[in-house]
């Protein structure tokens, strides 16, 4: 599955930055690698409040703060 | 406010805006023919001698606003219509000037015999005789000697500009750096670049339809321009426009100063590669140094291919004060990542045809690069973000660099390069950071305004705002 994370300047302000790293690490943390392609992209189209990601074409939008709960709800359930 | 320095650059940005208008409402190719007379509709003559040759040069004009002669590579031309003929014949004496005195100061003074007196003891110059030293008109109580000397001549350091016999300026193609200089300091407007405004504008319609991306790279100088707006607002417009998104080209500056810095402390001896003017200057007119030039990317460039690899759809625009970057995006190696380039005189005028107006939008954001990457606008800001990079990758390399600014330094300096390294030795300094306009690509020849010295505040301003305090971290942040 792919995640494609918003690294625009919108997104990156929000921090963007820590939300990639906390993805990078829990997906560490899991032994996810084979699973999860994590890429970036410059704008999602729809820029919000948190960070704009996209995942199984669909755009939700995560802040560094939520970052670790949303790997742990939506990502994972769709493994 | 006023938004450009000179009546030039108003006349040439009214005709790319007509332009522009045209082509959004897909009616250019039926009314082009009436852009002239859009612009001068009465009978009298505003700025030349008629109006018909008025319209007749607005005619021209509009073939350079769609992309000019083809068969001609350079994308800077001369206008033959326009071109006033200056007179270039060197240093004379003004008639009204001379007080014909008894001094003979400019006699004395001339090493050469070239100047003569007539019966009225009023001097004269021999042009067979004179040299052009101006030692005359610097004797001259009465500053009653001038040089005359075209304009676009005296603004081309790398003298591919001639007018023989009086003629209308021509452009010699093989020594031409594209740097621009004639374009912005020709007082008639008879230099100008080519504009491929209609290529931008039609890949935003195509984009409207939901085809590719357009991406909006901006040069940092963009923060010394658009004044009477907010950065911001000028990010709101770029989408406004149709664009994707805006990606600074700093950020691809952060990019190359990583690479730069450790290619000079492998090869030992370095120039930048990111001034296309002085790299096609090393190109044509001092070859032997073309193996120390940089083999990175310029920021562009870097920037554009970093955007394709995110992005399969994305068609790449990078904005800047630049009318060389036209040609360097021509370029085998460019061509894959920039699709076209628009200098901040064409973005206004597309902003215009679209009656953005800037002031009035909501500020976006533009915030990727660090510091070191926007200081790459201004002279020696590529040295600072090197010297940083050094720095950051815990390279111990020392480097000795020699800031060139403006063609002429960088000419002097490949010059005293070439001949030590040819004789195996190695010049006082290992880095040579050329940039072709004087201060830096903030006084570039598609600027909307000019200044060395505010610009350069501007851009150092820009550089405090960044969010991202290191090279290392900017680069990181987007590499994942």
């Amino acid at each position: 599955m792919k995640i494609t994370v918003c690294i625009g300047s919108s997104c990156h302000v929000k921090g963007s930055r820590e939300v990639v790293e906390t993805f990078k690490r829990l997906i560490e943390e899991k032994a996810l690698q084979e699973k999860i392609e994590l890429g970036g992209t410059f704008c999602l189209g729809s820029c919000r409040d948190g960070v704009c990601l996209e995942m199984d074409g669909q755009i939700y939008s995560v802040t560094p703060e939520t970052a670790e709960d949303f790997f742990a709800g939506e990502v994972l359930k769709r493994l | 406010m006023r938004k450009f320095d000179t009546k030039v650059q108003n006349l040439k940005y009214q005709v790319l805006k007509e332009v522009a208008k045209e082509a959004w409402d897909d009616t250019l190719l039926r009314n082009f023919l009436n852009i002239p007379k859009i612009i001068v509709p009465g009978d009298e003559p505003t700025m030349r001698c008629c109006v018909n040759k008025e319209r007749a040069i607005l005619a021209e004009r509009v073939k350079m606003a769609m992309g000019g002669n083809r068969e001609n590579p350079n994308n800077i031309e001369v206008l033959p219509m326009a071109c006033d003929k200056c007179p270039a014949s060197g240093y004379e004496v003004v008639a009204d000037s001379c007080r014909n005195c008894l001094a003979h100061s400019c006699e004395d003074s001339c090493k050469f015999g070239a100047v003569f007196f007539d019966h009225d003891h009023r001097a004269h110059i021999d042009k067979d005789k004179c040299k052009n030293c101006g030692q005359c008109a610097q004797s001259c109580s009465f500053s009653a000697i001038v040089k005359r000397e075209r304009p676009c001549m005296k603004a081309c350091k790398v003298k591919a500009i001639s007018a023989e016999g009086g003629s209308s300026a021509s452009i010699d193609n093989s020594k031409c750096i594209q740097c621009g200089a004639c374009v912005y300091k020709c007082p008639f407007g008879a230099i100008t670049d080519k504009s491929y405004i209609l290529n931008v504008i039609d890949m935003l319609k195509k984009s409207a339809q939901g085809k590719g991306r357009v991406y909006a790279v901006v040069a940092p100088a963009i923060y010394s321009q658009f004044k009477y707006a907010k950065l911001g607002q000028v990010v709101a417009g770029l989408k406004a426009l149709g664009f994707h998104t805006v990606v600074e080209a700093a950020l691809g500056g952060d990019m190359v100063a990583l690479k730069e810095s450790r290619e000079l402390s492998e090869k030992g001896f370095l120039t930048t590669s990111c001034c296309p003017a002085f790299v096609a200057y090393i190109k044509s007119q001092v070859p032997d140094m073309l193996p120390y030039v940089s083999h990175n990317f310029s920021p562009m460039v870097e920037m554009a291919k970093f955007i394709k690899e995110t992005d399969s759809e994305a068609r790449v625009v990078f904005i800047g004060p630049c009318t060389a970057k036209k040609g360097e995006a021509k370029l085998e190696a460019s061509k894959p990542h920039i699709d076209e380039v628009l200098t901040f005189e064409e973005l206004q005028a597309l902003f215009d045809s679209r009656d953005i107006e800037l002031e009035k939008l909501d500020e976006d954001v533009l915030n990727n690069a660090s510091y070191y990457g926007r200081i790459f606008a201004r002279s020696g800001g590529v040295t600072e973000a090197a010297a940083q990079a050094l720095k950051e990758q815990g390279i111990d390399f020392e480097a000795k660099p020699l800031v060139c600014n403006g063609i002429e330094e960088c000419m002097k300096a490949l010059l005293v390069a070439s001949k030590k390294l040819k004789a195996g030795q190695m010049p006082e300094y290992n880095f040579i950071e050329g940039m072709a306009c004087l201060g830096g690509c903030i006084n570039g020849a598609g600027c909307l305004t000019h200044s060395e010295v505010k610009n350069k505040m501007e851009v150092d301003k820009y550089g405090k705002e960044a969010m991202e305090k290191s090279i290392k971290d900017a680069v990181d942040a987007v590499m994942i």
